[in-house]
């Protein structure tokens, strides 16, 4: 292709894409005048181009669109949707114009004439009355007709409308000093003189070969540098100003460059050669002594890095250039589907290599149009569901670890897994069986196969059935992965995770099992040093088999690398090498997302620049490469992918990471706790609040009596069962045994333990939930990590079965047991109280804070009596009760405050905002008693 | 596609058996190199290797084959293969030489053979003094666990 038209066709392209997006912000905001001029100024160079080029059918429409924008910017035409629609529609046919010129090279056949005349229909129009004299302007203004003015002796105000009609530099032909030589200039023509000006001008590269001055019939607009001069050559004596304007412009242009990408791959595949080769000579050089390769290659060493880095640059882009096109498709969406969407861009600055860019435009566009078309409902039925009437569809971008996210959210109406379910069996996609046994979210991941389309009609947007699974694939292609979550009725979000692969990334070399391994240092957060010996300040503990470090007072949750990847060193080998040298490992810390923890190898050597390449397709289903390389001693070397390890680790990784947010918010919020210590079942220490227990006993081992397979002792007159902890958990033969008593109402129970260690005060923050029985989660107390004893697992292991079928309910003799909501931020009062209250008899539900609360209102869950905390972090339980208030729905349910600050105050202020009672925190009686109170009274005015 | 055509094989051994590789499909054959072991692979990966700054993906025949591991693992050879783009090296005893072979003269496998190797086999000449099995590459590198169908 000619190189000016491949030029033109670029720059064109992109201009377009800008005056969309600009039409767009205009639409919203009718005023921005610096919005007018930009688009106006944009659209007269396109005009301007096409005239040179000799391309008629843009130019006219251009034209046409121009004097719209024309009448826009002088004031005399008003922004509404319909004026921005039809500079829309003009745009788009230039658009396939264009396409059809790069396709052909040539502007294709046909004509526009009707979209001309609505456009001046449009500029004139409405304006015809305001600006009733000047007569000739539907001439001036349409160059497809190519109208000659017969009338040589133009006025003075009709040459002011002609200006006005179509302004532009070249405009000034139609200025009086030239007005006699005027004789026939169609619109946007130049004189000969004019032309002549404009060429000094301005004197642009592209203007030397092509343009020929001699023809007067040369294309209008030869002065393509346009912009600049419009003031200048408004006057006559442009010239002498021109110059400079002119030179500024080219100066412009010449700072930046377009440069095939090919070119650009191709620099870049040498350039990752190139590290490749360096860190080869590196290594060799580093087993030698100083040499004289030593200051030559660490010169090289430099210049390679920075060339490197710089290409890294030439490759980056902001993800905002994918999403330019969006607010314009947003906008025609919302006019189609008479829907109102905002649609709402976070990160748009956020970079990434062009290539990966490219790839996900398209698919990025295609989720956007589907949020808003299947997934955003109309205002009427938005306004139904209690929604606003303007939905959202909110774009959000950033890096994380390595990868870049791009999330999609929006608050439509979900996704409709009974829909999903007709379909599915509909196309024969699974069968009714194999649905049943599906969780919702592997339901919901059927829209993302093949020949799969949810709506129920197909639009002009979406819905061919051609979607989700194409979008999925191409993201796939490249590396990257798609997740969905949705909530009917509160919308979906789309979470995509693009690898940076194909780039040079710093990695970490670490060796495990003899193999070695390179880990993204992106991913590192710091390495520790640690031993299970206790030699090192480092200290690997157990709990239940499962190693954790204690690492500045937090829980770090470990993984032994050679596990996760199954290699052969695993424990007998350590062992050994622990006897021989004392064991000694290396914890890489990794965070990935929230969670964080630690990879356990057994050496960790340098940091080496990789290139990344993909792994062959044959394993590319292992998430825990991320791809592989070549080291600089000619190795192959697998690379660790921080995610995939972390998905193989554990399963809940979801819970544990939100368990460690709960348990940081809790840090802030939670009050120090008094906690008995105590050792049962093993050297680990547990931990009990004290609050729970009712006493400590020593008790003669011979009174232990043993009935119907149960340990009991009598006990203040009358029998209390005595429970172990667990199976290692012995009761002692001779002597006095110490057992913890728990008591709840008139049920006493007595847990046996080896020995009562202390009380200590400390923050209780749980910080790994347990999947042990009895045990409610690990947290560090007194800087050791400590199981803390679910207290309310054994009271009902003791009483689930006795007094189940006792007829000891909650209160009065009502048959449906009370619904109970309790509203704890905290998981530790969670699990303590739900086995207490269900012992009770009570049915529980519970929340972890208001928010969630008050969804199970939107849910339409309907509770007897509300316990809710007042110390939460986001919404107290203040401002909860006054929310629950708010709402006929609940208003009528009492709610029990629950708090640890038991003042007058707090008392006067829980009844104001219309709590029913106050208790304290660890006062379980009085809980009990308030809950059968309460609920007594309430039951009675119902 | 004539009857009579003329069809060039690499022959390679393989725990003392003839197979054929199309000669137009092998690369490069390789002596003894360097082998990074990837964990969690499928049994018949038996690692990855630089070639030439590529990085090849080794492929075990014989755990393909289902034949017993060889005893001197450091006789091994490979033959380097491409398959839609991607390198693969076959790990092989031995490489003999370049036969030309009327393709009429190709049997279908007979049908006791183990399934396995009927999987990978497109059938087998009669030479002189040994029988000689055609290895089909694609499906030999489409095993269980793989998902160069789909790639």
């Amino acid at each position: 292709m000619d190189d000016l038209l491949s030029e033109f066709l670029t720059e064109t392209n992109e201009n377009i894409g800008i005056v969309d997006a600009a039409l767009v912000a205009l639409e919203q905001n009718p005023d921005d005048g610096s919005q007018i001029d930009n688009i106006f100024r944009l659209v007269h160079t396109i005009k301007g181009t096409c005239g040179f080029l000799g391309l008629p059918r843009l130019e006219a429409v251009a034209h046409a669109g121009e004097n719209v924008l024309g009448k826009i910017r002088d004031g005399e035409l008003e922004v509404t949707p319909d004026v921005v629609t039809i500079i829309l529609e003009a745009m788009d046919v230039i658009k396939d114009l264009l396409e059809t010129l790069e396709q052909t090279e040539e502007e294709p056949e046909g004509n526009d004439q009707d979209l001309i005349d609505r456009l001046n229909d449009v500029a004139y129009g409405t304006s015809n009355a305001k600006a009733a004299a000047p007569a000739p302007e539907p001439e001036v203004s349409n160059v497809v007709e190519l109208k000659e003015e017969s009338s040589h002796e133009v006025s003075e105000a009709e040459l002011e409308a002609a200006f006005q009609a179509a302004p532009g530099p070249d405009e000034a032909a139609a200025d009086s000093d030239d007005s006699d030589s005027a004789r026939d200039l169609k619109p946007g023509e130049v004189s000969l003189e004019e032309l002549e000006a404009a060429f000094l001008a301005a004197p642009g590269p592209e203007m030397d070969a092509p343009a020929e001055p001699e023809k007067v019939e040369a294309e209008p607009e030869a002065a393509v540098p346009a912009p600049v001069a419009p003031k200048a050559a408004a006057e006559k004596p442009a010239a002498k100003a021109a110059p400079e304007g002119g030179q500024k412009e080219s100066n412009l242009a010449n700072q930046s460059i377009r440069v095939n990408v090919e070119l650009l791959e191709n620099l870049m595949t040498m350039v990752s050669e190139l590290v490749l080769t360096r860190n080869q000579l590196l290594q060799m050089v580093r087993g030698m002594d100083d040499n004289e390769f030593t200051v030559p290659l660490q010169r090289l060493s430099h210049v390679t890095t920075e060339l490197q880095e710089g290409l890294m640059k030439t490759r980056m882009q902001p993800i905002g250039n994918a999403w330019s096109k969006l607010p314009r498709i947003i906008r025609d969406l919302s006019h189609d589907l008479g829907k109102k969407i905002d649609l709402v861009m976070h990160g748009a600055e956020t970079e990434l290599d062009r290539q990966v860019l490219e790839l996900i435009k398209d698919p990025l566009t295609h989720m956007v149009r589907n949020s808003a078309d299947h997934g955003l409902e109309g205002p009427q039925e938005r306004l139904a569901a209690g929604k606003r009437d303007t939905g959202r569809v909110i774009l959000d971008a950033y890096h994380e670890g390595g990868h870049i996210i791009i999330t999609i959210t929006d608050d439509g109406r979900g996704l409709n897994v009974e829909k999903i379910k007709n379909k599915v069996l509909e196309n024969g996609l699974a069968s009714e069986a194999e649905l049943e046994n599906m969780s919702t979210q592997q339901i919901h991941n059927f829209i993302m196969r093949a020949g799969f389309s949810t709506a129920e009609k197909v639009t002009n947007v979406s819905g061919r059935g051609v979607g989700m699974d194409v979008v999925k694939s191409n993201i796939e292609k490249i590396g990257g992965t798609i997740e969905l979550k949705s909530e009917e009725g509160k919308g979906s979000t789309f979470t995509i995770k693009i690898p940076l692969t194909l780039a040079i990334v710093s990695a970490l070399i670490v060796e495990c099992g003899g193999e070695r391994f390179a880990v993204p240092q992106i991913s590192v957060v710091e390495l520790v040093r640690a031993s299970t010996d206790g030699r090192s300040e480092n200290t690997i503990e157990m709990i239940n088999d499962s190693p954790v470090l204690r690492l500045r007072d937090r829980l770090l949750p470990l993984v032994h690398l050679n596990e996760i990847l199954r290699l052969e060193t695993s424990a007998d080998e350590v062992a050994e090498k622990s006897e021989v040298k004392g064991s000694e490992e290396f914890i890489i810390v990794t965070q990935v997302g929230a969670y964080t923890f630690g990879i356990v190898v057994d050496r960790v050597f340098d940091t080496e620049e990789i290139v990344v390449k993909p792994v062959a397709p044959i394993l590319r289903h292992l998430s825990i490469f991320s791809g592989n390389t070549i080291l600089g001693d000619g190795s192959v070397i697998m690379i660790l992918d921080p995610n995939g390890i972390a998905s193989q680790s554990g399963e809940n990784i979801v819970s544990d990471h939100s368990h460690e947010e709960e348990a940081r918010r809790e840090a802030y919020s939670s009050d120090k706790e008094a906690m008995l210590i105590c050792r049962a079942g093993g050297q680990e220490p547990k931990a009990v609040p004290l609050s729970l227990v009712a006493r400590l006993e020593e008790i003669d081992v011979e009174t232990i009596e043993n009935t119907n397979g149960q340990l009991v002792v009598q006990y203040r007159g009358k029998i209390m069962p005595l429970v172990t902890m667990n199976e290692h958990c012995k009761v002692a033969e001779t002597g006095r045994q110490p057992i913890l008593v728990f008591t709840d109402s008139d049920r006493t129970m007595g847990l046996v333990v080896d020995e009562i260690v202390d009380i200590v005060e400390d923050h209780l923050n749980v910080e790994m939930a347990s999947n042990i029985e009895g045990m409610i989660g690990s947290a560090v107390i007194r800087g050791k990590a400590t199981d803390i004893i679910d207290v309310g697992f054994f009271l009902q292991k003791c009483f689930g079965d006795w007094f189940g079928s006792h007829d000891k309910v909650a209160y009065g003799s009502s048959k449906s047991s009370q619904r109970v909501l309790l509203v704890d931020d905290s998981p530790f009062f969670r699990n303590m109280l739900v086995p207490l209250l269900s012992v009770a008899g009570y049915e529980v539900s519970t929340a972890e804070n208001p928010t969630q609360a008050l969804d199970m209102r939107e849910r339409g869950e309907l509770f007897d009596i509300i316990v809710s905390d007042i110390e939460m972090p986001d919404m107290d339980g203040f401002q909860f009760a006054e929310e629950v208030l708010k709402d006929e729905r609940w208003a009528e349910t009492p709610i029990i405050a629950l708090s640890s600050h038991t003042t007058q105050q707090d008392f006067d202020r829980g009844r104001q905002v219309g709590f029913s009672d106050y208790v304290a925190k660890f006062d379980r009686d009085a809980l009990m008693n308030t809950l059968s109170q309460t609920l007594r009274i309430g039951g009675g005015a119902k | 596609m004539s009857v009579s055509e003329v069809q060039e094989y690499v022959t390679v051994t393989i725990g003392g058996q003839m197979f054929g590789i199309p000669v137009l499909q092998v690369h490069d054959v390789l002596g003894k190199i360097q082998l990074t072991h990837i964990p969690l692979a499928p049994p018949e990966v038996a690692g990855a290797l630089n070639l030439r700054g590529r990085i090849v993906t080794c492929i075990d025949v014989r755990k393909r084959l289902g034949l017993q591991n060889a005893n001197e693992a450091e006789d091994q050879m490979s033959v380097v293969v491409e398959h839609h783009g991607e390198p693969y090296s076959l790990l092989i005893d031995s490489v003999g030489e370049v036969l030309s072979l009327k393709s009429e003269n190709m049997e279908s496998n007979p049908a006791t053979l183990d399934s396995r190797w009927r999987e990978v086999s497109s059938g087998i000449y009669r030479t002189e003094d040994k029988l000689l099995v055609i290895l089909q590459i694609d499906r030999l590198l489409d095993f269980a666990g793989s998902s160069v169908k789909a790639a």
